[in-house]
Formats: structure tokens, C-alpha cells, sequence
């Protein structure tokens, strides 16, 4: 299989794990979205630069763009990719990811560590976490 | 950077999450335990990804800017790090965004011990 169909697979497997074998549903919950949109951002610059870089390097017989350029950056956006990444990149990055969370939420239903629950955030950090959208000080 | 270049990029993922566990008290690296149990289904599993990719020729990486460990299978050492970091830095981030919100995950337990 290619790296295309593989990456679709992984996504079409994890949604299905979530809704319905492990059931823990984060795919319906703001929190994961809200914490899903924080990692796609740090992913897009983080594997901007293993790519951009050259670091990694991809066979255009196995991605919808082509291959990585022996010479040179690969295009920053279009043929397939964004930020230099191949667009297949940000499909196995979400499976990663809500494979990672399932299994963490689903541990703690399973009453595996539920304690010590997280946060409060330090004080220090209220007033910045007010400023982009965060629970005020009184609500905890 | 060199051979480090692969490792600095997770060294960056590390340090920049790594501060919620103070800041936000996420309580992740904590609850070890429970990480590890997280952890090691998603290694063992995108470590067999990535070994078909590399076998398939899908991507490849340059040697020059890898360790040039080679684990089992072919998969290089800086590979392995990055299947370790990143459901860490996933998961803090989720716990991050609980603690700052008070948003439900869905294992919070009876409702009587649930958080607000």
C-alpha cells in the first residue's frame, strides 16, 4: 500500500476506535478539539523543518506529491504538500494523536491513575489563560 | 547541528511541552504508570509503520542528520524518540487544555468525585 492509502486507513481505524471499540467518544468532545488544533499548529512547524530541511525525505510513487528533491527545499505549499510536509503527514499525525488520547482517557475509565487529576493551572499563568479563552480563577 | 539535527527537532517537542507539567499541573510524567500503558501500544504500533515505510522505500531519511542507530527492522534510533515524544506531548497537551478549561475528557469517574 502507499503512504496515501496506509494514512487513510489509520484515520478511518482510529475514528472507529474511538466511537465505537473503546467508546471513549473524544471525538466528540470540545476538549479534544481544543487540544487537537494546539498540536496540528506545533506539527505543522515541527515537521515543517524535518522536511523543509531534508531530513526526511518521501518517494513520490507513495504520496499524492512528488518526491523530495535531491537539491533544495520541496514546495512550501501545493504538489501535495504544506509546509514542505506532504499532506499525508498531517493524517498520520492525527491517528498518533487520538490513538495516544483514547488509550490515556480510556486507562483513566478504567480507574488506571484518575488521580492526581490535573490542574489548577499555577496562578502566574491565570491572567495569560483568561486572555485566550481559559476558566477564571473563581470557577476552580 | 549534523548528526543531532533529527534529535534537536525533538528535543524542541520535549522542552516545549515539558514546562505544562509545572505550569498547568497536568500531572502526566506523575501518573507514569498510566503514560507508559499509553505509550507503549502507540510505539509498538507506529514503530511497525514505520518499518514498512522504510522497507517500501515510502520515506527515507538523511544520514547525515540522523544518529545512524539503527534499532530493529531498520528503524533508526531518532524514529523511536519521536513515537516516545509525541503521545507524551499529545497527552499533556490534552491534560494542559483540561486543566485550563475544566473541559470533560470522559474518564472523570462517578459524577459525585467528578471536577467541575
Amino acid at each position: 500500500m502507499t503512504y496515501t492509502q496506509l494514512a487513510v486507513l489509520g484515520v478511518a481505524l482510529v475514528i472507529a476506535w474511538d466511537l465505537w471499540i473503546l467508546r471513549t467518544r473524544l471525538l466528540t468532545r470540545q476538549v479534544f478539539w481544543m487540544s487537537y488544533a494546539i498540536i496540528v499548529f506545533f506539527q505543522l512547524l515541527t515537521n515543517g523543518v524535518l522536511t523543509g530541511l531534508r531530513i526526511v525525505r518521501y518517494d513520490g510513487a507513495a504520496i499524492l506529491g512528488s518526491t523530495t528533491p535531491a537539491e533544495g527545499p520541496p514546495p512550501i505549499v501545493g504538489d501535495g504538500r504544506l509546509l514542505y510536509a506532504p499532506i499525508e503527514d498531517l493524517l498520520f499525525g492525527f491517528a498518533l494523536v487520538v490513538l495516544a488520547m483514547t488509550l490515556w482517557a480510556w486507562w483513566g475509565r478504567r480507574g488506571v491513575q484518575r488521580e492526581p487529576r490535573s490542574g489548577p493551572p499555577r496562578r502566574a499563568l491565570v491572567p495569560l489563560l483568561a486572555k485566550v479563552g481559559g476558566r477564571s480563577p473563581e470557577d476552580s | 547541528m549534523g548528526q543531532w539535527s533529527y534529535l534537536a527537532v525533538m528535543a524542541c517537542i520535549f522542552l516545549g511541552t515539558a514546562w505544562l507539567e509545572l505550569g498547568l499541573r497536568t500531572r502526566v510524567y506523575r501518573r507514569w504508570r498510566r503514560l507508559l500503558l499509553t505509550v507503549l501500544p502507540v510505539v509498538a504500533l507506529f514503530y511497525l509503520w514505520d518499518a514498512y515505510a522504510i522497507a517500501s522505500g515510502h520515506w527515507w531519511f538523511d544520514e547525515a542528520r540522523i544518529t545512524g542507530v539503527r534499532l530493529p527492522l531498520d528503524v533508526p534510533i531518532d524514529e523511536l524518540v519521536f513515537f516516545v515524544m509525541v503521545p507524551i506531548a499529545a497527552v499533556l497537551t490534552l491534560e494542559a487544555v483540561r486543566s485550563a478549561t475544566g473541559l470533560p475528557v470522559g474518564d472523570e469517574g462517578p459524577p459525585d468525585e467528578a471536577q467541575p
